[in-house]
């Protein structure tokens, strides 16, 4: 055992800027740099924690809290302007379900392509397609293009591509709102499934319910600060409290 | 699993191009999806290649080659002028499309980390295949000519390619990175692309500059990337095929050579400054 992920002193500012014109900051270069050309924001401030080898940790708090930008953090899309981030193995994000898919290409074209993306290599790829293509129940449609599935259709694929790319580590976004209700319970069931295998789960969700089911331990966020650490039911009971 | 004796890694921090080149099954899946999506609900697909360089071309030597009798000066101006053409071609291709890959492919960039310069390399390896096509007709049309190369020629062409290839991907890496903050990046870019076709010996010869410009400006002149190419593909394609005597710049191969220095100084600061600014990219784009 050891930890899986370390984060320490985590720091994060936005700078608000609406405008990405060069003129308008020479404008502001020849004024004498008056006032601020961009606005800024703390999303995150000082957040450490470790989560530790085969745990399933959710990032609970309220909306603008900070918990998908210490996501983002996580699985390096962004980087911290202060603290570090270590992870140790194969990092699998799914900030947002379908991010790489194409509506224009094949739904076996995206599953290679996504899969790619992903991490997974050539040969992994051939080994697992057709469980992938098994476990999205969408067999008769895989060569057609994505654009004419129905969303239920596309993300259900796109959730099949990333539960089979065998990270050690996975980053989970809101995603189990996936499909029908059986379909739900199937990703859960996969969820649950990989946690057994010993693979570590970061999950983000605003289904306390669900989180106090199939996590161990809850990190609660608020104004970007970490405000409680413990087991999940405890971190959701903290969070009912204040709602 | 992982252990406790494994390194831990920093998330979105990579190896630069080396991590493309490492998943260069990715790379090859972008530029097949690139090659599928830019000719979606077409026709004629990919025959659009061709069909755009080929009425650019005539309306080129029509104009110049007929009209303006500048072929009068140079012998077979037709292949003259294609061979370098298409080099001019695949280098405005390339720079173009790389400096927009990155905001064109900003879902994926917000989205997942994955090593940005594929988005840059992915444009210039797409309009290589491209350029593939055009270099058919060039073959063809040199054989026709009587065309007979020797093995020297032949590497220089290939130098030529490599050249505009890896000045592309520098510059396109360049200026990809800096269109994520400013998108007037690729306004400039686009500027620089109308100007291209006019800074190389396309469609006039080398000796014409000379004629004109003081020494100095012609060092400049012949130092720059796509010129040093244009002028190798010249001596591939075309100088093979010439009857009357024509002057050829001097030293061919190493101007080549430094040509291939000044386009590995491109992908050196292309690539630093991308990394530089990478780490801001998927919140800016």
């Amino acid at each position: 055992m050891g930890a899986a992920v370390i984060v320490k002193g985590l720091k994060k500012t936005f700078n608000l800027r609406h405008s990405h014109s060069l003129k308008e900051t020479l404008v502001w270069l020849v004024k004498g740099r008056k006032g601020d050309l961009t606005k800024k924001f703390d999303a995150l401030h000082d957040v450490s924690f470790e989560i530790q080898d085969g745990e399933t940790v959710a990032l609970l708090g309220f909306n603008g809290s900070g918990k998908s930008t210490l996501l983002k953090l996580i699985s390096g899309v962004i980087l911290p302007d202060q603290g570090t981030v270590r992870t140790k193995g194969r990092v699998a994000g799914l900030i947002e379900v379908g991010a790489g898919f194409h509506p224009d290409l094949s739904g076996r074209e995206n599953v290679f392509l996504n899969a790619a993306i992903l991490g997974m290599t050539e040969q992994e790829i051939n080994e697992k397609f057709d469980e992938i293509v098994a476990f999205s129940e969408i067999e008769q449609f895989i060569d057609t293009e994505v654009k004419f599935y129905s969303s239920g259709m596309f993300l259900r694929l796109a959730f099949a591509v990333a539960v089979h790319t065998q990270p050690d580590i996975f980053l989970v976004d809101e995603i189990l709102a996936v499909g029908d209700e059986p379909f739900q319970r199937k990703c859960l069931a996969k969820i649950k499934q990989l946690s057994d295998e010993g693979r570590t789960l970061v999950v983000v969700s605003h289904d306390l319910d669900m989180i106090s089911r199939i996590c161990d331990r809850g990190v609660v966020l608020s104004s970007g600060t970490v405000q409680f650490e413990g087991p999940a039911d405890q971190a959701v009971a903290w969070l009912r409290e204040r709602n | 699993m992982a252990n406790s004796t494994d390194i831990y890694a920093v998330p979105g921090v990579g190896a630069g191009l080396l991590d493309v080149f490492r998943r260069r099954y990715l790379l090859k899946l972008i530029v097949r999806k690139e090659l599928r999506v830019r000719y979606r609900g077409s026709v004629l697909g990919l025959a659009w290649s061709y069909v755009k360089p080929l009425v650019q071309y005539l309306v080129l030597f029509f104009a110049l080659g007929i009209v303006l009798r500048v072929g009068d000066q140079i012998p077979n101006y037709a292949l003259y002028m294609f061979s370098g053409v298409i080099v001019v071609n695949f280098f405005t291709e390339a720079f173009s499309n790389a400096t927009r890959s990155i905001v064109w492919n900003a879902a994926l960039v917000k989205k997942i980390y994955l090593p940005r310069e594929l988005f840059p390399v992915a444009s210039v390896w797409v309009a290589a295949v491209h350029f593939l096509p055009q270099l058919v007709v060039l073959l063809a049309a040199a054989l026709f000519s009587g065309w007979r190369p020797d093995v020297m020629q032949l590497v220089g062409a290939a130098l030529g390619f490599v050249i505009v290839a890896v000045t592309a991907t520098g510059l396109g890496l360049l200026a990809g990175a800096i269109n994520v903050f400013f998108r007037d990046a690729e306004n400039i870019v686009d500027m620089l692309m109308m100007i291209v076709t006019w800074t190389s010996p396309v469609l006039y010869d080398w000796t014409m500059i000379r004629r004109l410009a003081p020494d100095w400006v012609l060092t400049i002149y012949q130092l720059n990337p796509v010129t040093v190419a244009v002028e190798l593909f010249h001596w591939a394609f075309w100088y093979p095929t010439v009857t009357k005597p024509v002057e050829l710049p001097p030293h061919l191969m190493l101007t080549g050579l430094a040509g291939l220095g000044m386009a590995a100084v491109f992908l050196i600061i292309g690539q630093l400054v991308f990394r530089r600014l990478e780490g801001h990219f998927a919140q800016e784009v």
